[in-house]
C-alpha cells in the first residue's frame, strides 16, 4: 500500500519535470521547422538552432554583460532587503514614522519605473541609475510584506509576553520578527524578480544613451543593428537569470520555514 | 499540601473590590465584581458564554485594567512585581509554531534572563510533570491539540508561580482528553501547592475540579452565588461517577440556572 503509494508520487514528480520538457521540445521543433520551410531570413525570425550558436559564438560578450545585469539585480535586492525590513522595523517602532513616510514608499512604488527610469539618468551615474530602477522597484513587497507580518502576531501571544514582562527588543526579536519570517520571505520572492526587471527597466531606458553594457543594453543594442539571434540569445539569458532567481530563492524560504510553517509542509506530515 | 484546605482558615492571596470593567465601545462586561482569591485553593469561575469570566481573569493578571475597582495582593502591596507570581493558560494552547516544545515551555524563563543550566532542569521538570518529557524538540504542528495544551501548562508552570489563571483551557478538546486533564492538571496542582482560578462554562468541569466555585450572572458579570465542594482530594473517576459528586452538580447547576434567569441580584453573597 505505502509502496504503491511512493510509486505513484515517483511518477507524478516525474511527469511534473517530463511533460514541460518535452513541450518545450515539441514547440521549438516546430519553430525550426517553421522557419526551414519557409526560408524565413534570421532578421526577420531566427530558428532555435541559430539563437543556441549565436549564444554559443558570443559567450564571451553575452556573459559579461550577463554578470553586470546580475551584479546589478542582486545589489537592488539587496538594498531593498535590508531597506524594507529595516525601514518596516522602524515604522513597527514608530507610528509617527509611519504615517509620515509610508504614504511615499507607496507614491514610489505605483509611478511606473519605465517613466522614472530616464529622470534618474539624468541626475545619477549611469550604473548608480540603474541600482536606483532596482531597488526602487524591488523595496515596496519587501516593505509591505514585512509589515503586514510584523502585525499579524498572535493576540494572546503578545499577551503572553507582556504578563512575563518582555522588553520591546525581547519581543521584537522573539516575537515579531519570527512571526513576520514567512511573510519577509514572500517579499522576498516577490522582491527578486522585480530586481531584475527594475534593472533591465533602467538598462533599456539608459540604452539610447549608450553608455550601459547589460543584457538589456545588448538587446536593445542588436535590435538597433537586426542582429535578431543576438537579441534571443540575450533575451534567452535574461529568463533563464529570473528562473535561477526565483528558484535561488524558493529553496531559501524552504530552508527558513521547512520545521514550522504551514506552507512548507507536505500534508500528510 | 492541598488536599485539606479549610478555605475559612487559608490565607488571602488576592482580592477583587468593586471591579468593573467598561469597554471603549460600550459593553459594560464586568459590574461590581468583589471576589476573593485564598492561597493554595482551585477556585473555578463559573459562568455563560460571555458573562465576562476571562476579563475578569485578565484584569487579575494584568493585561487589562478594571475601569473600576481594585485587585489587591495583601501580602505585596499593589504595586508588585506580579510577572513572577503568575502564570496564565489560554484558552488556545497559543504556542510559538517556530519554535520547539522545549523552547516554548522555557519562554517565560528566557524573557526573564535565567541562566541556561536552570532553564533546561525547570523545563524539563515542567514537561516531566505534563508528560511531555520525551517531546522536548518537537514542533507544535506535530503534536495533538491535548497534547499542545499540556506544553501551554508545562509554560506556565516553569516561574512555579503562586497563581495559575486559566481561562477555559480545556473547552475544545474532546472529552477523553478533557478527563485526563482534569486528572493530570488535579495531580499538578496537588504536587505544587499552586493557587488556580480556573474559568469554565462548564458545571462538571468547574465541580470536579474545584474546591469552591463562583457563579457569575449574564453580562454584567456579578458573582451570583458560592458553592463549596468539601469532597476530599485526590479526586478521581470514582469521585466523578458517585452520587456526592451528582449532586454537587445539580446544585451548581441550579445555581447557573437562577443566575442566568433572575437579572436581580437574588442571590448575590459577592
Amino acid at each position: 500500500m505505502n509502496e504503491a503509494r511512493t510509486s505513484q508520487e515517483r511518477r507524478d514528480r516525474a511527469s511534473r519535470i517530463a511533460l514541460p520538457i518535452l513541450v518545450l521540445a515539441l514547440l521549438l521543433l516546430i519553430w525550426e521547422a517553421i522557419v526551414r520551410i519557409n526560408h524565413i531570413p534570421p532578421y526577420v525570425l531566427p530558428g532555435p538552432g541559430l539563437i543556441l550558436t549565436t549564444l554559443v559564438d558570443d559567450w564571451e560578450l553575452l556573459s559579461h554583460s550577463l554578470t553586470v545585469t546580475l551584479v546589478t539585480t542582486v545589489e537592488g535586492f539587496l538594498l531593498a532587503a535590508f531597506g524594507g525590513v529595516g525601514l518596516a522595523l522602524l515604522f513597527n517602532q514608530s507610528r509617527l514614522l509611519e504615517y509620515s513616510l509610508y504614504p511615499y514608499a507607496v507614491i514610489l512604488q505605483v509611478t511606473p519605473i519605465v517613466a522614472i527610469a530616464p529622470l534618474l539618468l539624468i541626475y545619477l551615474p549611469q550604473p548608480l541609475a540603474v541600482l536606483a530602477c532596482a531597488w526602487i522597484v524591488a523595496f515596496f513587497p519587501v516593505l509591505a510584506n514585512t509589515t503586514l507580518g510584523l502585525h499579524s502576531v498572535d493576540r494572546n501571544l503578545s499577551d503572553l509576553f507582556t504578563l512575563y514582562g518582555a522588553s520591546r527588543r525581547q519581543v521584537l526579536w522573539h516575537l515579531k520578527l519570527p512571526c513576520a519570517l514567512p511573510y519577509i520571505l514572500g517579499g522576498l520572492q516577490i522582491a527578486g524578480g522585480l530586481s531584475l526587471i527594475g534593472a533591465v527597466v533602467a538598462e533599456i531606458a539608459a540604452g539610447s544613451a549608450g553608455a550601459g553594457s547589460g543584457l538589456a543594453y545588448r538587446i536593445a543594442e542588436s535590435g538597433y543593428r537586426l542582429n535578431i539571434p543576438r537579441m534571443f540569445a540575450a533575451l534567452l539569458l535574461l529568463s533563464v537569470a529570473g528562473i535561477a532567481i526565483f528558484y535561488v530563492l524558493s529553496f531559501v524560504n524552504h530552508l527558513a520555514l521547512r520545521r514550522w510553517h504551514e506552507s512548507a509542509l507536505s500534508r500528510e506530515a | 499540601m492541598p488536599p485539606a484546605i479549610k478555605p475559612q482558615t487559608a490565607s488571602l492571596l488576592l482580592a477583587l473590590h468593586g471591579v468593573s470593567k467598561a469597554f471603549p465601545n460600550g459593553t459594560l462586561a464586568l459590574s461590581n465584581l468583589n471576589c476573593d482569591v485564598r492561597a493554595g485553593e482551585f477556585l473555578s469561575l463559573l459562568g455563560p458564554s460571555g458573562c465576562g469570566k476571562s476579563t475578569a481573569l485578565r484584569i487579575i493578571a494584568g493585561l487589562s485594567p478594571p475601569s473600576e475597582g481594585s485587585v489587591e495582593w495583601p501580602a505585596y502591596g499593589m504595586a508588585a512585581d506580579r510577572t513572577s507570581r503568575i502564570g496564565f493558560v489560554f484558552q488556545e494552547p497559543t504556542l510559538m509554531p517556530w519554535a520547539s516544545v522545549f523552547d516554548n515551555a522555557a519562554l517565560p524563563l528566557v524573557l526573564k534572563g535565567v541562566a541556561a543550566e536552570t532553564i533546561a532542569k525547570r523545563v524539563t521538570g515542567a514537561l516531566d510533570r505534563v508528560g511531555l518529557a520525551k517531546f522536548a524538540h518537537v514542533f507544535p504542528r506535530e503534536l495533538s491539540g491535548g497534547m499542545r495544551m499540556r506544553v501551554s501548562i508545562a509554560r506556565a508552570l516553569v516561574t512555579e508561580p503562586q497563581l495559575l489563571l486559566m481561562d477555559e483551557p480545556f473547552a475544545a478538546l474532546d472529552e477523553i482528553t478533557r478527563f485526563k486533564l482534569n486528572n493530570d492538571l488535579l495531580q499538578v496542582w496537588q504536587a505544587t501547592g499552586t493557587t488556580v482560578v480556573f474559568v469554565t462554562h462548564s458545571v462538571f468541569e468547574s465541580v470536579y475540579l474545584s474546591s469552591r466555585i463562583l457563579v457569575m450572572t449574564a453580562r454584567p458579570g456579578r458573582i451570583a452565588a458560592e458553592l463549596t465542594i468539601e469532597a476530599p482530594y485526590p479526586r478521581d473517576q470514582s469521585f466523578r461517577t458517585s452520587a456526592e459528586y451528582a449532586a454537587h452538580c445539580r446544585r451548581a447547576s441550579t445555581a447557573l440556572t437562577q443566575a442566568m434567569s433572575a437579572d436581580r441580584p437574588a442571590g448575590d453573597q459577592g
